[in-house]
């Protein structure tokens, strides 16, 4: 009978191996996101940095520079107009005026003054100084809750090391995620917080089907090497990794074309993170547990926490 | 694990079917639904605004603003008790009066004033009940005399939080009778946090009137013009106690009128203000009503003051300055000032709807057109629908016809997520699409996690019944533990979210627990069934 598999039965790779060369370049496309962080920045949406977003729809195709010459005369400060999915539609950002509330206000009504009649406003938002903040606190405050939370189930289900590999793989997908949107300079808003939550959750619970399957080697495989016995946790859960990326793709894929612009950049990052998310479970979480070492007599009942490779 | 009692049969077939029973209401309009039979439920999800266009404000009550406006009314009271005639032992003489440091103070001039003074200005204080049952009671002033006959009068904290609160309170009542005059359905005014209104309209086609008409205190007064200078001479040399400089922005550029700043009549005497046009000029005007004592005030004053003009006060803007020609005695009178139909009928709203107590802040606004709302869950529904049958045919390739009861179960599972929504009320926004194709997404892990567990006890060797056994009992842990991570990073986003980010944590989170319960036991039960009735010697999956 015809069975699609993409990943062969009894795969034997030897992920464990390559565990230097991943960490090589993880720790250089870390170091690289963060420096990229720093230099180039991130293209902070105005959730974040406050202003004012019009996305209008023209008749016809929309004349992308001369709208651009005439919201500049209007003396906003940084204006930035670009066409949005199609050609008659267009997305005009303007920056934040003053730090007092109700600046940014008067931005929306000049420019509906000066597109005048004949221009769809299909989408306003205006984002004043003090919400942006909060909103870059709340942001901010979630995804360092979520790590948090994360720390203490794994290490309440495993061990600490356990916990710890699990989280340093975590940071690794999360600051990836930065680095990209700060290499394209994509548009990074609130929704991109919530893909990066959304990654945090599917990065964990592929790292722990790997640790439940480690887990569960360590009991059965006493006298097993470390390494021999990651990778074959690796490699029998392999399939069920591959099969359940793939369907998170298929789906996501699906909305990243479909789904419209407003929330392709949503739908990217999310894409990225299952990537980076089911790359990390494979080649950082679990060899990072040579590293922190494992107990391997699980014969006693009570759990220590001290480590005995 | 293979063992189903019937009762237990009979429950997941139920709550199955429930969901299907749930998720009827969403494929009707609210038409159809009334003419259905009254079985089938009525809740339909709740769409949000970024999918059915509306707007969204995020207001700020300007808390400070009330405050101010207590020192200056408690100024003037301080004055007038000290000034009174009336008062026991004759008026008392004082200095310096003014406000500093959210402060009144005063200085009686004479030492022999000081008690008697203390003693009037402590009447200014009344006592508010701190508490919602009245227990504790507490004065709203603090009234202390110190060195050299200087009296404070500082409003204690209680007060200042009561007064904040009922400033709050009674804007979103405003807020509200201005929003239904706009005639929307189901708007919603909520309070968030200590001074913050959120106010959600769907179905808006002009938000920039919906702002014109929260962006008004709609402050009215009625009050006598200064004539003993002009505007010009005050401006030059100085402002006459008790009168002050406003602009009559009729004109342009904006004129400089001089104003009494005590109130004849104010906006909280009008019963009623329409819209209409001037009999003569059949320019726009607004026509208004005042109560019986208000309406017996403005008799009295215009009686007295025949041939003088006054001033309608709207915002600290002089709207217009007729002259009286009559005593006004009905209590019926007419605004008129450059107004357009449009606008004369947004100020007879405003003033039928009353005046806010503080200036609103615009913090933050999110207005999406009708347009982009239908064209995202256009794309939302054809996004779902591809991700779903891509992932249903991957599975069914996959897996055979395990994986076909997978794909019933996902089946059932998008019904149970939609109905879950439906009863809770929840509402649907474009990044909760999202969430619900992540979750088709996701879904299917728990299955592949326990076929692909099944396969490998083949592998080793066990009997078809003993595979399925161990492939259900281990991976349940795993099942759990995957998903109660994710479920972390929901709850976290629920709690932290707004708006459509929420909405995406919301069909994240029910969509995991559904997805468990349909993978881990509708699944099952299909699969036992098949068992049951097959009895296979060998199991192919």
């Amino acid at each position: 009978m015809f069975r699609l598999k993409l990943v062969p039965e009894n795969t034997a790779f030897r992920f464990v191996a390559l565990r230097y060369v991943a960490y090589a370049v993880s720790m250089l496309m870390v170091v690289a996101s963060m420096g990229l962080f720093l230099t180039n920045g991130l293209n902070f949406g105005i959730d974040f940095r406050g202003g004012t977003m019009i996305e209008i729809g023209t008749e016809g195709p929309a004349d992308i520079g001369g709208l651009r010459n005439r919201l500049s005369l209007l003396n906003l400060g940084d204006v930035q107009v670009q066409e949005f999915g199609a050609p008659n539609e267009v997305l005009i950002r303007v920056e934040q005026q003053a730090e007092t509330e109700g600046s940014d206000q008067s931005v929306v009504e000049l420019i509906r003054a000066e597109l005048g009649e004949g221009v769809e406003y299909r989408r306003v938002e205006v984002v004043g100084p003090k919400v942006s903040s909060e909103l870059i606190e709340a942001g901010t405050l979630a995804v360092v809750i979520a790590v948090i939370l994360m720390l203490v189930y794994i290490w309440f289900r495993f061990e600490w090391q356990f916990s710890v590999g699990a989280v340093l793989a975590l940071l690794h997908d999360v600051l990836l995620t930065i680095g990209i949107f700060s290499i394209f300079q994509l548009e990074f808003n609130l929704s991109i917080i919530a893909a990066i939550l959304t990654i945090v959750g599917y990065s964990m619970n592929d790292t722990v089907v790997v640790y439940d399957r480690v887990r569960e080697n360590l009991r059965k495989y006493k006298k097993l090497n470390l390494d021999e016995l990651l990778d074959r946790s690796i490699n029998e859960t392999l399939s069920r990794t591959a099969m359940t990326s793939i369907t998170t793709l298929l789906a996501l894929l699906a909305l990243y074309i479909f789904g419209g612009e407003v929330i392709r950049g949503f739908t990217f990052a999310m894409m990225w993170g299952v990537f980076i998310g089911t790359y990390s479970s494979i080649f950082i979480a679990a060899p990072l547990l040579m590293i922190l070492g494992v107990k391997r007599d699980w014969s006693v009942a009570a759990p220590s926490s001290t480590p005995s490779v | 694990m293979l063992r189903f009692e019937p009762w237990k049969i009979t429950l997941i077939v139920l709550l199955s079917l429930a969901g299907l029973i749930y998720t009827i209401p969403n494929f009707f309009s609210e038409e159809q639904l009334t003419d259905l039979p009254d079985w089938v439920p009525q809740r339909q999800i709740v769409l949000g605004l970024d999918l059915q266009g509306g707007s969204y404000l995020l207001l700020e009550v300007d808390t400070n603003a009330v405050q101010t406006e207590r020192l200056e009314n408690l100024r003037a009271d301080v004055r007038a008790t000290l000034r009174n005639r009336d008062l026991e032992g004759g008026p008392i003489g004082y200095t310096g009066l003014g406000i500093s440091q959210g402060e009144v103070v005063v200085r009686i001039r004479k030492p022999e004033d000081e008690t008697r003074g203390l003693e009037a200005l402590r009447g200014l204080s009344t006592q508010i009940s701190t508490n919602l049952f009245g227990g504790g009671a507490e004065q709203d002033l603090d009234v202390t005399l110190g060195e050299g006959g200087k009296i404070t009068l500082a409003p204690t904290e209680a007060s200042r939080t009561t007064r904040a609160r009922s400033a709050v309170s009674q804007s979103i009542e405003i807020v509200r009778r201005r929003i239904d005059e706009l005639g929307t359905t189901e708007p919603s005014i909520q309070r968030q946090g200590d001074k913050r209104i959120v106010v959600e309209v769907p179905g808006l086609d002009d938000p920039e009137r919906l702002k014109a008409l929260l962006g008004k205190t709609a402050k009215l007064s009625f009050r006598l013009v200064d004539q003993t200078m002009t505007a010009q001479q005050a401006l030059a040399t100085r402002v006459p106690q008790g009168a002050e400089i406003l602009y009559m922005t009729e004109f342009e550029p904006p004129q400089p009128i001089l104003v009494r700043k005590r109130v004849m009549v104010s906006g909280e005497s009008l019963t009623d203000a329409q819209p209409g046009f001037d009999q003569q000029t059949n320019e726009p005007i607004i026509t208004f009503q005042f109560d019986t004592s208000g309406a017996r005030k403005f008799g009295e004053v215009t009686a007295a003051n025949v041939g003088r003009p006054f001033a309608i006060v709207l915002d600290n803007e002089v709207i217009s300055a007729p002259n009286i020609r009559e005593p006004i005695l009905g209590g019926r009178g007419q605004i008129s000032g450059g107004y357009t139909v449009q606008t004369a009928n947004d100020l007879a709203v405003l003033l039928r709807a009353g005046a806010l107590p503080a200036p609103l802040n615009i913090l933050e606004e999110r207005t999406v057109g009708p347009g982009l709302g239908a064209d995202s869950v256009e794309a939302g529904r054809i996004a779902a629908i591809i991700g779903f049958a891509a992932v249903i045919i991957y599975i069914a390739l996959s897996y055979g016809l395990f994986g076909v009861f997978a794909n019933v179960a996902l089946i059932v599972n998008v019904f149970l997520i939609a109905a879950t929504l439906s009863i809770l009320g929840a509402t649907l926004t474009l990044p909760g699409i999202a969430g619900i194709v992540l979750t088709i997404g996701m879904a299917v892990d728990a299955n592949v996690l326990i076929f692909e567990r099944i396969r490998e006890e083949i592998r080793n060797g066990k009997t078809p019944i003993n595979a399925i056994q161990i492939g259900y009992d281990k991976a349940l842990t795993t099942i759990l533990d995957a998903n109660i991570t994710t479920f972390i990073a929901a709850a976290i986003l629920f709690q932290l979210g707004s708006g459509p980010v929420r909405g995406f944590s919301v069909t994240l989170g029910v969509g995991i627990i559904t997805s468990v319960f349909t993978a881990f036991v509708v699944t099952r039960l299909m699969v036992a069934l098949w068992f049951r009735a097959r009895r296979p010697k060998e199991l192919i999956l």
